[in-house]
């Protein structure tokens, strides 16, 4: 599987580096490396999800405890949460650290992946979350510190698209 | 059985735990019985009042937390049961009102009211302490029974459909969040 371990250590090492101590995730090609570095660290509380919805809740849940969290999904996981992005972290001001394997996009091979590639970004500017991608291994660490600051000092969910170019080596 | 009197036997213990409520009928009778700093009334995003409650108690495995959740929620977020029984927080204790009823929004009822078993649902999701009151005397007993057992457990407590006439109280939204995460913080210091 040509998904990238280099690129997805990186981004892992990132998290740590933010203190992120807490994950929920739900499985997806693209993030099955960074779940498995997250089951390997005693440091870090995975949790795993039915659906990313409730993601939502647990990050408020940590946030509540002084604990910083971090959620990973696919963008499709992205469009099953944002009811709860809507009435829960924009309405009580919930800072969202979410990590969004942005799949559909330029070189997706996978047809059932391409009508979530065309909303992921349309979605995200009409929910009015600010986001940034993960394109190159020189810019991860740095655009994952900003991310999460800004989550943080705005109290709002904050998406990372990880992209073809970072996680996927053919 | 009714919901607020559910509330008012456990109101006295609930002083000791982190408590978030689904939106309704139970944040607006638990505040009619009086506001603490250590609740937290989720006013929306429903099903996610356990997915908080979950998240609160992994990351505060010395702290109690009850959430109060309801039947309509709660079939919002079945897979909350399964996420939950698979980290079963010692920690927390999980109390679904069970009026069969979506009642805040005309009171049609909910697929409970057509022998949808919630208890059985929970218990085959892995919870390890589940069970189904209908009276007062032993909602009670159940909920100091979770706490006395120290394992994760849901109870459904059967109540009748009724509620407040009006949902909207004067503890705004983001007072009532900030106040809650600032107790927490306090909680941590001492």
């Amino acid at each position: 599987m040509p998904v990238s371990l280099p690129s997805s250590s990186l981004i892992y090492s990132a998290l740590k580096e933010c203190d992120v101590r807490l994950l929920s995730a739900l499985p997806e090609t693209w993030l099955v490396h960074l779940i498995r570095l997250a089951e390997q660290d005693p440091e870090m509380t995975l949790v795993r999800l039915a659906k990313e919805e409730e993601g939502v809740g647990i990050s408020a849940g940590a946030h509540f405890a002084g604990v910083k969290s971090a959620m990973l999904m696919q963008n499709h996981g992205f469009l099953a949460a944002i009811n709860g992005i809507v009435s829960f972290a924009h309405l009580y001001k919930i800072p969202l650290l979410m990590l969004i394997s942005y799949r559909g996009s330029f070189g997706e091979r996978d047809p059932w992946q391409t009508q979530g590639g065309n909303v992921t970004e349309p979605l995200l500017r009409a929910l009015g979350i600010p986001y940034c991608f993960l394109d190159a291994a020189e810019t991860v660490k740095k655009r994952i510190r900003h991310a999460q600051t800004l989550a943080e000092s705005s109290l709002q969910p904050v998406a990372v698209l990880l992209t073809r170019d970072l996680m996927w080596e053919e | 059985m009714l919901r607020v009197d559910c509330l008012r036997s456990i109101y006295p213990e609930l002083e000791r735990s982190l408590v978030i409520t689904i939106m309704g009928a139970v944040a607006t009778e638990l505040q009619s019985l009086g506001h603490r700093a250590n609740f937290f009334y989720l006013q929306h995003a429903m099903g996610l009042a356990s997915s908080t409650g979950l998240g609160l108690a992994l990351c505060k495995p010395e702290q109690r937390v009850v959430v109060l959740d309801g039947d309509g929620s709660l079939l919002m977020n079945l897979g909350s049961l399964s996420t939950m029984a698979r980290y079963r927080p010692r920690n927390l204790v999980h109390v679904v009102f069970d009026n069969e009823s979506l009642l805040s929004v005309g009171g049609f009822p909910t697929a409970t009211g057509t022998g949808t078993d919630l208890e059985g649902i929970a218990r085959a999701a892995g919870v390890p302490r589940v069970a189904t009151v209908r009276d007062l005397e032993n909602f009670k007993a159940a909920v100091r029974g979770a706490e006395q057992a120290n394992e994760l457990s849901t109870i459904i407590a059967k109540v009748e459909a009724t509620g407040p006439s009006a949902y909207v109280t004067g503890l705004t939204l983001l007072e009532n969040r900030f106040q809650f995460q600032r107790h927490i913080q306090s909680l941590r210091k001492a």
